[in-house]
């Protein structure tokens, strides 16, 4: 079954051209590892799929529902602020710099999408809330606020707030490039652990061999297009394309 | 030979000196001796008429005056404070429009004397003789009154420290909206927050801590700019105290009272703010 569907987007900012028609098929229960050198647009891409960002053509779809927009012939029209807001809540996002709410312990990061935007109780959300951060590794930190925690552990507070809302979807944009060398291995842990229990998942990472270990697919993404797809044995051995070749013996 | 090694001077205790500092105990003695001159004035000059003081200081017109001062003061802080977060958060708004009218407004209200505002509010009849409610531009009225009915020096009074107020507090309201990094908005977007509630819940409540201190610094300078208001023959405790020595001829006595009633709220309000500004800090 596809979970997501990208169909020739295209996205500019003013007169740079970032994505340019771009096209990928997720189905449910793969992890897809997005690489590629930096400025060629992965972070835009992802932003695209929960409607961070407007697009300028193409169409997404999560799960058969069109993200963003509501098509009437061949135009697009944007959707209100709700709508928007109710297809985000089933994407998880997990940021580089962590963005935890800093005035929020843990524990009430993990509740915020519960409570705040599906307006459940907040006993229940508390209590699930520990579920997910004893998942993480991170039962002792409830009620740690963000500046008591390391960058490893915040990472992991930023990812169980995410599942929090039990997304279809996670999308994961570089989660280890901020943090210290030691704590990496502590964050993939937790991300190798929501792949085998089948969560679907795109990961714009560095870390190769995260994406050789765990990836259904591995995405090349250079200038705004996808110049290479497929398993990561074969992308990440085997590359066809020679400005794949050449990341790849910077990064290896 | 090294000296920490050598065993026959491990006994002698080397003492540390601290430098000394004469000049620093000249200028203390100096602030001493005008410290005694004026406490000695204060004791021995007679017209200070210290009776006089005491006798007015909690004299019911005095009394009332400081209550309408006090209420003045809160109510204006409050609508300020509410124009303020409002025109801050249009300030921030990607329609050019909107933040160019907030950003206009902070300029007019802020660029013009408040003395000069509230004398205008006074004087707005002379502008509009009457202000309707209905259609703008030949479009039928519902309802129209006199200005002149309208704006009482008490409503001149409010409007005047209102609305300049609040271009103060807009700025210091900006200032801390945009001192939460922009991470955590987009982190409540993408968990699905909309825009009004990722500025209640999550923008707002951590602006507090760059909101709160100058805001209460605002308000207590709003304790005594709106002794302004005696202009406009409002009964706030400055006129209140100049009604008083019009009459008695006691205009210093008077004065000093005034100024005693003002240390004190000012001490206060200053403690009442510490108070905030520690629990606002606290996940800091
Ligand atoms: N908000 C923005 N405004 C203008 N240009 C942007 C913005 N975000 C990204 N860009 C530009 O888009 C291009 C792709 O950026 P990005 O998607 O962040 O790349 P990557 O994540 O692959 O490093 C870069 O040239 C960047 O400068
Ligand atoms: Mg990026």
């Amino acid at each position: 079954m596809t979970l997501l569907r990208a169909e020739r987007v295209f996205k500019n900012y003013g007169a740079n051209e970032v994505l340019k028609g771009v096209d990928l098929e997720v189905t449910a229960g793969q992890v897809v590892c997005l690489l590629g050198p930096s400025g060629s647009g992965k972070s835009t891409f992802l932003r695209c799929i929960n409607h961070l960002e407007r697009i300028r053509s193409g169409r997404i779809w999560i799960d058969g529902e069109l993200i963003g927009y509501r098509q009437a012939g061949d135009k697009l029209y944007e959707l209100d602020e709700n709508a928007i807001s109710r297809q985000r809540a089933e994407v998880g996002m997990v940021f580089q710099d962590f963005n935890l709410f800093a005035h929020y312990t843990a524990a009430e990061n993990v509740m915020a999408g519960p409570v705040l935007v599906r307006g459940e109780d907040r006993r229940r959300a508390r209590d699930q809330a520990v579920g997910l951060l004893t998942r993480v590794g991170l039962a002792d930190k409830l009620d740690a606020y963000p500046r008591q925690l390391s960058g490893g552990q915040q990472q992991r507070v930023a990812i169980a707030r995410a599942l929090a809302m039990r997304p279809k979807l996670m999308l994961f944009d570089e989660p280890t490039s901020a943090l210290d060398p030691e704590l990496v291995g502590e964050v993939l842990e937790v991300m190798r652990a929501l792949a085998d229990d089948g969560q679907t998942m795109i990961v714009v990472t560095h870390e190769v061999g995260f994406a050789r270990e765990v990836a259904d697919l591995v995405a090349f993404l250079d200038q705004g297009v996808i110049l290479e797809l497929g398993p990561p044995a074969e992308v990440l051995a085997n590359p066809a394309n020679p400005r794949t070749q050449a990341f790849l013996s910077k990064v290896l | 030979m090294d000296s920490s090694a050598s065993d026959d001077r491990g006994e002698l205790e080397i003492r540390a000196i601290p430098a000394r500092h004469p000049w620093r105990w000249a200028g203390a003695a100096l602030v001493v001796l005008l410290a005694a001159m004026l406490v000695r004035s204060f004791l021995t000059n007679p017209r200070y008429e210290w009776d006089v003081v005491f006798s007015w200081l909690l004299a019911r017109t005095i009394i009332r005056g400081l209550l309408l001062t006090l209420a003045l003061t809160a109510v204006s802080m409050l609508a300020g404070i509410l124009l303020g977060v409002l025109l801050a958060v249009m300030r921030g708004s990607p329609n050019r429009l909107l933040s160019g009218a907030a950003g206009s407004y902070i300029w007019f209200f802020r660029g013009t004397p408040l003395l000069v505002q509230l004398v205008f509010w006074f004087n707005l009849s002379a502008l509009y003789p009457r202000i309707g409610l209905g259609i703008p531009f030949g479009g039928p009225e519902w309802a129209s009154l006199d200005a002149n009915a309208l704006i009482s020096p008490m409503t001149a009074a409010f409007l005047g420290l209102a609305l300049n107020e609040a271009a103060y507090l807009a700025e210091i309201v900006r200032a801390g909206i945009v001192s939460v990094p922009a991470g955590q908005v987009q982190a409540a977007a993408a968990l699905g927050l909309t825009r009004r509630k990722t500025m209640r819940r999550i923008v707002l409540p951590q602006a507090m801590r760059v909101i709160v201190p100058p805001t209460g610094n605002q308000t207590i300078s709003m304790l005594k700019t709106s002794s302004l208001v005696s202009v406009l023959a409002i009964p706030e405790l400055l006129y209140s105290a100049q009604i008083v020595y019009s009459r008695t001829f006691q205009t210093i006595p008077l004065l000093i009272v005034v100024s005693i009633w003002y240390l004190l709220l000012t001490s206060a309000l200053t403690a009442v703010q510490g108070r905030i500004e520690r629990r606002y800090g606290r996940y800091a």
